[in-house]
């Protein structure tokens, strides 16, 4: 079935309906990852968006139960080159399509998406709509008249509805769940955490009553002003110095708790080829990203920041470090799912902390006398 | 990590001579680095015996040092030049072998000279096997179960142990030679001998097979500070089983999942950390097509075939890269040279598909066997580009010259359905057309998989094809939509218009009618994610273009294909000085090619690259989009000759020589008729329509005659018949002769052969040489040693020669490069042939004389003369020295084909010796060219009886050398007679010790072999011939080459003395 695309700024696209034929709008961006269509849908942050994929062959290995970042597609609908209708793999369960049409997505496939990723480039990213209604005309008009989807509701349809609790782990650990990707929760278990998820809305005092050794701020969708809410938590949590890692939209929240600013980049960073430079060790890994913002680098208070990672590209701020407190942030995701593990090595920094953290509050409880 | 300034002087080793496992794609390397490093302030030198290559141009290094590639050789150089550094990891197997022999030598540590890139270390834990596998145990990356053996009776003992089928790879070998699957005992036995023969230190792998799982590659770069990263993912369709080298590959993978994509990249990442490689390395993996288990399968600890396709895949120049980490650059500190402002330490994103095929050299030897397994069979490989599979696939198959267009082939729809079982069995170079014609007959893809082993992805892409072309033909009319979907699945204008029953012109005119269109996308390195600079397109149909043509002036150069027999690496070297010579005279130059092994589709080379099949229709979409000037021909070998005519058809101007001129010289009868009116001798003969008339033709001239096919060039089968016998099998079992399919016989002159290349503006003629053949003719001139200037020929002759070369380049209205090939028999000069073109030995000639042929050339095209450059017409006066360029053969990687040497050419590469006088520049030739040259010792001798008489006085030569003569009955009984000691051995299955035992025994220092006509000894032969192939042992079919090399033998003492050609010129 025939359908369009259509963006705010006029230009239209025609291809074929895939998944649900209907109509869907969001923010279009696009991901250069070559592998991973299903982590990438099903990644919360990408709520409110349309993914355009630069890779022209989509659903050749089929989708499965397992690589799923969450239960279900955030994303507002998918736009491809060409999509298999006989993936062949192991793991496979089903075509892409139907799990397309499954989760209720809108997608178009046929569409010259290299075209569209330059355009997108060159015009950065605006919202569009995808429909299968074969009236063009109107379909722009519409999508001229479409208003960006952020707002603090964003966060709030990903985020879970309240704390809950993976057993089965030595290290108390909490997880603030902004949008959490599968994979962030179960690095931690794998190194032994015991993961409490609570809503983007807890506070400190909610955060701190599960006595974490570590708090995590994890990735989620949308503008980073829009969760500013969640600030005061992460202030909490920091003057309890209890150790810290943000990751991406996390990072962008300890940067705010850290006084710096956010400003949104013109087409933003998504795919698994990103350059980053850790200053401390110069080194460069290649690294999984999925954002639309960065914390500015002179907007921090340097007493406290010290920028620790900038991307090869085009120098954004890509990790962040508290200089006299346990905390650390890092734009990119070293979860990876899709993208490389090269940096995996971050959840076991931050396990370091973690141990060092629960080495000395059991020290401290057995002495009974609080250092500070 | 800034750049070692101590590393004033390095040096670079070259990959020798072309050959099957080995090719171009180390030019390309070789150049990339020298330039890289010359970026740097770094002064060069370079040693490469091969001249075909643009490295070795005088222009590329400082100091260029066309020796033999011999730890001798390039001691002596080290010696001399004094360099800081080595960069060995650029030459391929060869250039790492020879690094490795010069440290164990020890040169390295006497001379203070510092391995760059990967240490020594590291290619030692690559390379040897033991090492590799504790190595990998270590960082627990499996490999399969597996035993270094030194024996037959070790690797029959191990495979007691673990059981079949069994993969046998020999240590320390060109392409995997002599490897190979064993199903049984016996098989191991006889794969165990061959391999360990072949390996330099005597070992073999002996390994659990895991033939049938997908094969998946990564290239993979780290620097000095450990940052890594991996190029590009490839996934062969052919899976495990088939040498990589000959499989069809596919990149990015395409049926791996990110959660396999990345356990394998994060593996390769561990190995090369775990290796210590500083530059390029290539990693194999198999994969359980049915879980997540996989093996490390092979690791290169340099750049490779693969890599030089990843660079072309991708846009990322890995050489480049590999050589600025050996100068001491980390990965962040060098520039992405596409975007001009990312860094090169990122990992590209396509977002398109690219296939390459590899092009196999069944067409000219027909007796070979075709099937597929571990020992690389290809000379050469094409690539293509495309949004999806199926146009990739299609642009590939056409870039072959196969006279393949699509999947299906109508010569496999008379197989039954067990004789295409059969084949898809066997694995050979025609499988994807067998699978084709299934898919035809709608065996189900699932059926096809478990047969082949070729994923169900792939198969559906292929089914996806044949069942449009069935579409397409089912249906009368067309619609606009059938036929978009039909171009955006690859399918050509040619094969359309085939389906149709209509001229190609008409379809073509038709589908623009249509509004379909071609357009051209760039090769980024970041799927558009960033703004990119380098100018290399591919195109596709009905998409954006994003091709931005300038106003500039333009001409179009087109390239040569893939390398095969008879089209080789020199044609690329005449393409990319043509490029140049375009740039330096102000204009834009354009290629157009499709081999990603070479120089000429590095984008770098051109101000733009088309990298697309050498077709009528993808160079015309291109002319149309881009409006160059006129396109030049002359360059590209037959690919680009052939497509003279049509394209000036099509309103090109063909930039050169016309296209009528082309044809007076390519059409039999206009050129004689032309020879005729120029009063210039040629050998008579006269065209055959039918048997009898070829028998009638054959006896009026007399016996010898040549025969050969006229619809085809390069000499392919083309034969010397000396009977009537003869000639009836000839015209049974190697041609089939009619009206539209006539043969040719030609007298056959038994003389001296000689070669004469020529730049011509119209109005002079410039012959920077002439080149005369130690072979007598009757040897294609291919494989002929060459020899300039000419030792033996008068000086009446050659000023004949030079007359006769400007008579004939002058009234063919010569613009550009023309070679002669002329005969001097009786004393008198005979022309053979007129290539309007440049030939193979213009790199060759270019170098010793320091004359740029293919710049003349080019300018001559773009409206220059001779005299407006400086020079005058005529021939050359020779520098004081004497070049020899001498052919390398491939027979050892190709069962079952003739090595003996005829008029159809065999060689896959040559080597240049170059020297002052000849004796020393033809051992130079011989060492280049892999020739141990024996001094004593013994040697076996089998003479045909026509040669008997001539055979005599060398036979008694060697004899007086103190050589051991062996030989068989006839030629024992001969040389006993003629008072020559002799000692008879048995020939095959007439005794012991028989020839075979003697050639396995492993103590001959040479074999001269030559052809005896007639069934029984003609087995005979081939397989004596065949054995010292197999086992190493060189194998002279020529008595000119035989006589040649005893006079090395006799007269070439001490060492050999180097000199760079620079010094030369």
């Amino acid at each position: 079935m025939k359908a369009y695309l259509c963006l705010a700024d006029g230009k239209i696209f025609s291809g074929e309906s895939i998944g649900m034929a209907d109509e869907t709008s969001g923010e279009v961006v696009f991901n250069t990852s070559m592998t991973g269509y299903q982590e990438i849908l099903t990644d919360p942050s990408y709520a409110g968006q349309i993914i355009v994929l630069t890779y022209p062959l989509i659903g050749n290995y089929g989708v499965n139960s397992t690589d799923e970042e969450s239960p279900r597609i955030a994303a507002k609908g998918l736009i491809i080159k060409e999509l298999c209708n006989l993936p062949s793999n192991y793991r496979s369960e089903q075509t892409l399509h139907r799990y397309l049409v499954k989760h209720n997505i809108v997608g178009i496939k046929d569409i010259d998406t290299r075209a569209l990723t330059k355009h997108l480039r060159q015009s950065g990213t605006m919202m569009g709509l995808i429909s299968a209604e074969p009236n063009p005309e109107e379909l722009v008009k519409r999508a001229k008249a479409l208003k960006p989807l952020f707002g603090p509701e964003l966060v709030k349809s990903v985020t879970c509805k309240s704390a809950y609790t993976l057993e089965n782990g030595e290290y108390p650990v909490v997880v603030v769940d902004y949008g959490a990707k599968g994979n962030i929760v179960q690095s931690l278990r794998n190194l032994g955490c015991r993961v409490t998820v609570v809503p983007a809305t807890a506070s400190a005092e909610e955060i701190l009553s599960f006595k974490p050794w570590g708090v995590v701020l994890s990735n989620g969708p949308g503008d980073p002003e829009d969760v500013a809410y969640s600030l005061p938590a992460i202030r909490g949590v920091l003057e309890a110095e209890i150790p810290l890692m943000g990751i991406c939209l996390g990072h962008h929240l300890l940067g705010m708790a850290l006084g710096g600013k956010i400003y949104k980049l013109k087409f933003g960073h998504r795919g698994s080829n990103h350059p980053v430079k850790d200053l401390r060790r110069n080194r460069v890994y290649i690294t999984a990203q999925n954002h639309g913002y960065a914390v500015q680098p002179d907007s921090m208070d340097p007493e406290d920041a010290e920028i620790t990672h900038i991307n090869l590209h085009d120098n954004t701020v890509e990790g962040l470090k508290h200089k006299r407190k346990p905390a650390f942030s890092i734009q990119f995701h070293p979860e990876a799912c899709a993208g490389p593990q090269d940096t995996d090595y971050f959840f076991e920094e931050f396990m370091e902390m973690v141990q060092a953290f629960g080495a000395q509050t059991s020290t401290e409880g057995r002495n009974g006398n609080a250092q500070k | 990590m800034p750049k070692n300034e101590c590393l004033k002087k390095v040096m670079v080793i070259g990959s020798g001579p072309i050959v099957i496992g080995q090719a171009a794609e180390f030019d390309y390397a070789g150049t990339q680095a020298c330039r890289s490093l010359r970026e740097e302030g770094v002064e060069v030198v370079l040693v490469n015996s091969n001249p075909a290559t643009i490295m070795t141009d005088a222009d590329i290094a400082d100091r260029v040092y066309l020796e033999p590639l011999t730890v001798e050789a390039v001691a002596e150089i080290i010696k001399k030049e004094k360099p800081q550094g080595l960069l060995a990891t650029l030459g391929g197997q060869v250039g790492l072998n020879l690094a490795m022999n010069l440290a164990q030598a020890g040169v390295l540590e006497e001379e203070n000279v510092q391995l760059l890139g990967t240490p020594l270390t590291a290619i030692e834990k690559a390379e040897d096997r033991e090492i590799f596998k504790n190595t990998m145990a270590e960082i627990n990356e499996p490999v399969p179960a597996s035993s270094i053996v030194g024996s037959v009776e070790a690797a029959l003992k191990f495979a007691e142990e673990i059981g079949y089928p069994l993969i046998v790879r020999p240590a320390y070998t060109l392409g995997g030679t002599g490897g190979g699957v064993a199903d049984n005992a016996e098989q191991l036995a006889d794969i165990a001998t061959r391999g360990l023969k072949y390996s330099m230190i005597h070992q073999i792998l002996v390994e659990r097979s895991v033939a049938g799982w997908k094969e998946v590659e990564y290239e993979v770069i780290r620097d000095s500070l450990d940052n890594c990263i991996t190029v590009c993912s490839m996934e062969n369709i052919d899976p495990v089983g088939i040498h990589t080298g000959d499989s069809i590959v596919v990149a990015p993978t395409q049926t791996l999942s990110d959660r396999d994509y990345q356990m394998l990249r994060s593996s390769a990442l561990r190995i090369i950390r775990a290796l210590g490689i500083e530059g390029g390395c290539n990693i194999q993996f198999a994969l359980d097509p049915s879980s997540c288990q996989y093996y490390v399968i092979e690791v290169n600890p340099r750049v490779s075939r693969s890599s030089a396709l990843a660079s072309k895949a991708t846009g990322y120049p890995i050489a480049k890269v590999a050589a600025k980490i050996a100068l001491g650059f980390s990965l962040d500190e060098i520039a992405n040279s596409v975007t001009g402002a990312t860094s090169a330490c990122f990992e590209p994103a396509i977002d398109y598909v690219v296939v390459k095929i590899p092009r196999w050299p069944f067409d000219k030897f027909a007796k070979a066997k075709r099937t597929l397994g571990s020992q690389m069979k290809a000379t050469g490989e094409v690539m293509a580009l495309g949004r999806n599979l199926p146009s990739a696939l299609l642009k590939a198959i056409r870039s072959l010259e196969m006279n393949f267009v699509t999947l299906l082939a109508p010569e496999f729809r008379k197989y039954t359905w067990k004789e295409l079982v059969d084949k898809l069995k066997l694995m050979d170079d025609e499988r994807l057309f067998a699978v084709a014609e299934c898919l035809r007959r709608d065996i189900s893809v699932e059926q096809l998989n478990r047969i082949t082993g070729i994923d169900v992805f792939f198969l559906d892409s292929f089914r996806h094809i044949v069942c449009l072309e069935k579409m397409l033909e089912d249906k009368k009319e067309w619609t606009a939509e059938d036929l978009i979907l039909a171009k955006k699945s690859g399918f050509s204008d040619k094969q359309l218009a085939h389906i149709m029953g209509i001229p190609e012109k008409e379809m073509r005119e038709k589908r623009k009618a249509l509004g379909v269109k071609a357009s051209f996308r760039m090769v980024d390195t970041c799927a558009g994610e960033f703004a990119a600079t380098t100018p290399y397109y591919y195109s596709t149909y009905n998409e954006e273009d994003e091709l931005a043509p300038s106003d500039n002036k333009k001409v179009v150069v087109l390239g040569s294909g893939p390398i095969r027999i008879g089209q080789g690496i020199e044609f690329d070297y005449c393409s990319v000085h043509s490029a140049w010579a375009i740039r330096d005279a102000g204009m834009e130059s354009i290629v157009i090619n499709n081999n990603p092994e070479t120089v000429s589709t590095d984008p770098d080379t051109s101000d733009k690259l088309f990298f697309e099949p050498l077709t009528l229709e993808n160079v015309l979409n291109i002319i149309e989009a881009e409006k160059p000037l006129g396109v030049v021909v002359q360059f590209g070998g037959q690919t680009a000759i052939n497509l003279a005519k049509p394209l000036s058809e099509a309103g090109v101007r063909v930039l050169g020589t016309g296209v009528d001129d082309i044809d007076r010289a390519e059409d039999r009868k206009r050129f004689d008729a032309l020879l005729e009116e120029l009063k210039i001798p040629r050998p008579v003969g006269s065209t055959a329509t039918s048997r009898d008339e070829a028998k009638d033709i054959a006896l009026k001239l007399g016996f010898p005659v040549l025969v050969r096919p006229s619809y085809v060039l390069g000499g392919r089968a083309m034969e010397i018949v000396y009977n009537e016998e003869e000639l009836t099998t000839y015209l049974e079992e190697a041609v089939r002769v009619s009206p539209e399919h006539p043969v040719l016989v030609d007298r056959y002159m038994m003389g001296k052969e000689v070669e004469v290349d020529a730049v011509c503006d119209g109005a002079q003629v410039l012959i920077p040489g002439i080149m005369e053949h130690l072979e007598r003719a009757g040897v294609h001139s291919g494989d002929s040693v060459a020899i300039y200037p000419p030792q033996t020929l008068e000086q009446a002759h050659l000023d004949t020669l030079a007359a006769y070369t400007e008579r004939i380049a002058l009234s063919l209205n010569t613009r550009g490069l023309v070679n002669i090939q002329y005969v001097i028999f009786d004393n008198q000069i005979y022309v053979l042939e007129v290539n309007p073109r440049a030939s193979r030995t213009v790199p060759f000639l270019s170098k010793v004389t320091g004359i740029p042929m293919v710049k003349l050339a080019t300018r001559i095209m773009l409206g220059e003369t001779l005299a407006d450059m400086g020079y005058a017409g005529g021939l050359r006066k020779p520098l004081p020295l004497v070049a020899i360029k001498m052919p390398v053969f491939s027979f050892n990687k190709l069962i079952d084909v003739e090595p003996s040497l005829g008029p159809e050419m065999k060689s896959t590469g040559e080597v240049m010796g170059l020297a002052e006088d000849f004796v020393s520049s033809l051992h130079k030739a011989f060492l280049g060219a892999g020739y141990q040259i024996p001094k004593t010792g013994e040697i076996l001798a089998t003479i045909a009886d026509k040669d008997k008489e001539e055979a005599l006085p060398l036979l008694r030569m060697c004899s007086g050398l103190g050589f051991d003569i062996w030989a068989t009955g006839g030629t024992a009984r001969f040389l006993y007679e003629n008072h020559v000691p002799v000692k008879e051995v048995a020939k095959i299955g007439q005794g012991s010790p028989s020839v075979l035992d003697l050639i396995r025994g492993g103590n001959l220092g040479f074999v001269i072999n030559t052809l005896t006509r007639g069934k029984n000894s003609q087995r005979d032969g081939f397989q004596i011939r065949r054995a010292a192939v197999e086992f190493n042992i060189p194998c002279l079919t020529s008595l000119d080459t035989f006589k040649g090399l005893l006079k090395v033998i006799e007269q070439s003492q001490g060492p050999v003395m180097i000199k760079a050609l620079q010094d030369y010129l």
